[in-house]
């Protein structure tokens, strides 16, 4: 009785990387190549983007909200560093403008959410529609290239033999679980999503730490829209679109609750 | 021997390795309505629940009618005409009475629902019972007397014997009790034998025939109820004898520490009091009074529309618990498991959150400092609990109020408000709460206690200010303070 109890709260914990773990075995059983480092750092590389998302995505979600419109973050962050780029600005620059965008955006959503009361699925539904209109709009539905080489490198380029994606995303897992496990703030986080009444009558600035989530997640989101940008040379106002199912199915996979206030970011990364 | 219809025979039941229930070997006799109390976690719903098959046993057998009851068998239970009353509803609010009454056992015709039949076999039902309902409305637009009496038309439609009811009374204000007891008592008459599990002694003294007592998961015996007291029932629940259950009132006069003027808003009308450091200040009133909204306005849970607040003579801006809590005040509110806890977290974090940035620095928690302190409380207070660990959902309700006082207490608060703060708490732990307040007091901290219990309220408070449709109606102090002033002032 009390090892099945064991066994199943293990199998309820740790399902996500069993499943990790036979998916691995299999795959490498079925084809030669699977295990090579070359085939695992490009798996890595592929789901890199995505995975860098859905970092982000695991603080909203954490507080009991969501955000749908990343995919629309990715496009816009795309379009506009690239705009600059094209027309003379420094490439850290127009980063860094394209960053601030993006931060405007998660305000917006954490205001419209939070201090209206709107549900957080239509808010950021609502703003994945107008940032992909403004993605039309700056671009005129063409696709935007030609940056300079010193850009290319984070997408494309290499520290060692690792691409630097793959670096930009696991120094990202890192920090969030730093963040989640041994702050404040990442335990105020998962407090809210498991009941925002107690906490608020605990005297916890609910407003302050979901406006932290949602800036939080537009910004991480930006992150990978540059390096996708850079990936792939050429600012797409298509591009990302779609992007939030993938993340938010890896999230859920890698036992984050929908809810909110569940899950760790360990889990989040097997879950990709 | 006379007629048994349930007979338990060394029933044991261990949640990991800890023995819930231990060896318990009970006989209910057909028509008799049999009383169980015992403390909180003394395995009363353990017991329930292996009987209504919702959790296995590790050993030991029970029998219905002389049939062996199948383990871990909700189905057969209900079969054999076993129906249980849980204290939390298990009502679908957003269906009409008489949807809820048939869950799961529509009246069908030709494949379709036959809701006029439905409809009137529950209302057929309510009435018996003593009840006119609407069975159109919707569950949530009722008062929670109501879902009860759904919930027991829910349980009677079908051939039932045997009703176990678990903490029945809890939500219900004293009429509706009447009314509860008159829906037992015609229950009874109807051949149907009750079980009535309940924390309040007195309801237990006149319901029933038979009472069981229950402490650490052992039988400790069976009573018949004309041949007991309260006292002596509440010696064998906590194997102890509680002469004075509540602690001396000390009191010397010292300064003002917090002063309302006009505290209004839409349900509290022009409320002005003080509160003196080591004072403890019972609200007195009917449910519904304004009590608990004055409090939150106080706390800043909710907005007030005029209103001054000084703590220690100094005027404060409270618009948000933040505010208050920055001021020295903490609340243990009313609704435990809504707004005192996040249940599915940890002993730890719940705790750690008021102080959470006391212990932060350069955003990082202090984790070895929180958790000594934290434990230094919980050990004061007696939390039983595995480790700090240890999710609240799990905790019974008079460790998880520990839990909830743990928090206030590492804040250090210097005012602190208690609203019902022993509701659904069994005698031990309420004497032990009592014991603290009290010790509390003693320390020079302000304590402002809300409580419809009425001996609980003259007991603690050292005066007692009462409240009536969200006026505050009067004030009584030392020698004034009896059950009559207070229901005087609080039915004005």
């Amino acid at each position: 009785m009390l090892k099945n109890l064991k066994l199943k709260s293990f199998f309820e914990k740790y399902a996500i990387y069993l499943v990790l773990i036979i998916e691995i075995v299999l795959f490498s059983i079925l084809s030669p190549y699977f295990l090579s480092v070359d085939n695992l750092i490009n798996i890595l590389r592929q789901v890199s983007i995505v995975g860098i998302m859905a970092v982000g995505m695991t603080f909203v979600i954490l507080t009991g909200g969501i955000d749908l419109s990343i995919g629309g973050v990715v496009a816009c962050v795309g379009v506009i560093c690239a705009k600059l780029m094209v027309n003379g600005v420094h490439p850290i620059f127009a980063i860094l403008v394209s960053l601030i965008f993006a931060a405007l955006v998660g305000l917006i959503n954490a205001v419209f959410s939070h201090e209206f009361k709107l549900i957080p699925m239509i808010v950021t539904l609502a703003t994945l529609q107008i940032l992909k209109g403004i993605s039309y709009i700056i671009t005129g539905a063409i696709p935007v290239f030609g940056f300079t080489e010193e850009f290319k490198v984070i997408g494309q380029g290499y520290l060692g033999p690792i691409p630097i994606p793959i670096i930009i995303m696991l120094v990202l897992y890192v920090i969030a679980y730093i963040i989640l496990t041994y702050t404040s703030f990442g335990q105020s986080i998962y407090a809210i999503g498991g009941n925002e009444e107690a906490v608020r009558l605990t005297g916890i600035n609910i407003r302050k730490q979901k406006y932290l989530a949602y800036i939080l997640c537009s910004l991480i989101t930006a992150v990978a829209g540059i390096v996708l940008l850079s990936r792939v040379n050429t600012a797409q106002p298509s591009a990302g679109i779609g992007y939030e199912m993938d993340v938010i199915t890896g999230a859920v996979l890698g036992g984050i609750s929908m809810s909110g206030g569940e899950g760790k970011i360990t889990g989040v990364f097997a879950g990709f | 021997m006379s007629d048994i219809i349930l007979s338990m025979r060394n029933v044991t039941k261990k949640y990991y390795g800890i023995k819930a229930i231990d060896s318990i070997s009970l006989d209910i006799v057909r028509g008799e309505i049999h009383g169980i109390v015992g403390e909180n976690g003394a395995g009363k719903s353990t017991l329930i629940k292996t009987v209504s098959g919702a959790i296995s046993l590790t050993d030991g057998e029970i029998y219905f009618e002389n049939e062996l009851l199948k383990p871990e068998s909700p189905v057969d239970a209900i079969k054999k005409g076993i129906s249980v009353v849980y204290q939390e509803f298990n009502l679908l609010p957003n269906m009409a009475v008489y949807e809820n009454v048939f869950f799961g056992m529509e009246i069908k015709k030709n494949g379709f629902l036959d809701r006029p039949a439905m409809r009137e076999k529950s209302k057929l039902i309510l009435e018996e019972l003593g009840f006119d309902i609407d069975v159109n409305s919707k569950v949530k637009n009722l008062s929670p007397a109501y879902w009860q009496a759904t919930e027991i038309a829910k349980s009677i439609n079908h051939e039932v014997k045997l009703i176990i009811m678990d903490e029945p009374s809890a939500p219900l204000t004293e009429k509706e009790v009447d009314q509860l007891f008159n829906v037992v008592r015609k229950l009874n008459d109807n051949g149907i034998t009750v079980i009535y599990i309940s924390h309040k002694l007195n309801e237990i003294m006149e319901l029933t025939d038979r009472i069981s007592i229950l402490r650490d998961g052992n039988l400790i015996k069976t009573v018949e109820t004309k041949n007991t007291t309260e006292q002596e029932l509440i010696k064998n629940m906590v194997g102890r004898e509680i002469n004075e259950i509540y602690p001396d009132k000390e009191y010397s006069d010292q300064e003002v520490i917090l002063r309302c003027e006009g505290l209004t808003s839409d349900k509290v009308h022009n409320v002005s009091f003080e509160v003196r450091k080591g004072e403890i200040v019972g609200f007195g009133g009917l449910v519904g009074a304004g009590r608990t909204e004055t409090m939150r306005l106080l706390f800043g849970a909710d907005n007030k529309t005029s209103g001054k607040i000084f703590v220690e003579n100094q005027e404060v801006n409270i618009k948000c618990p933040v505010e208050a809590i920055k001021n020295g005040i903490g609340l243990i509110p009313e609704d435990r498991k809504n707004q005192g806890l996040i249940l599915n977290k940890s002993i730890y974090l719940n705790s750690l959150l008021p102080s959470l940035y006391d212990y932060t620095k350069y955003m990082f928690i202090d984790f070895k400092k929180s958790r000594e302190d934290i434990k230094e409380y919980t050990d004061i207070l007696k939390l039983k609990a595995l480790n700090l660990e240890q999710i609240c959902l799990n905790l019974s309700g008079g460790n998880q109020q520990k839990v909830v006082i743990t928090k206030w207490l590492l804040k250090n608060c210097k005012i602190l408000i208690l609203d019902e703060p022993t509701r659904g708490i069994d005698v031990g732990t309420k004497q032990e709460i009592y014991q603290l307040i009290k010790d509390l007091a003693l320390e020079g901290k302000a304590i402002i206690i809300i409580s419809s219990e009425m001996p609980e309220l003259i007991g603690l408070s050292h005066r007692i200010l009462v409240m009536h449709e969200g006026n505050l109606t009067g004030e009584l102090k030392g020698e004034q303070i009896t059950q009559e002033a207070i229901m005087t002032l609080a039915a004005l």
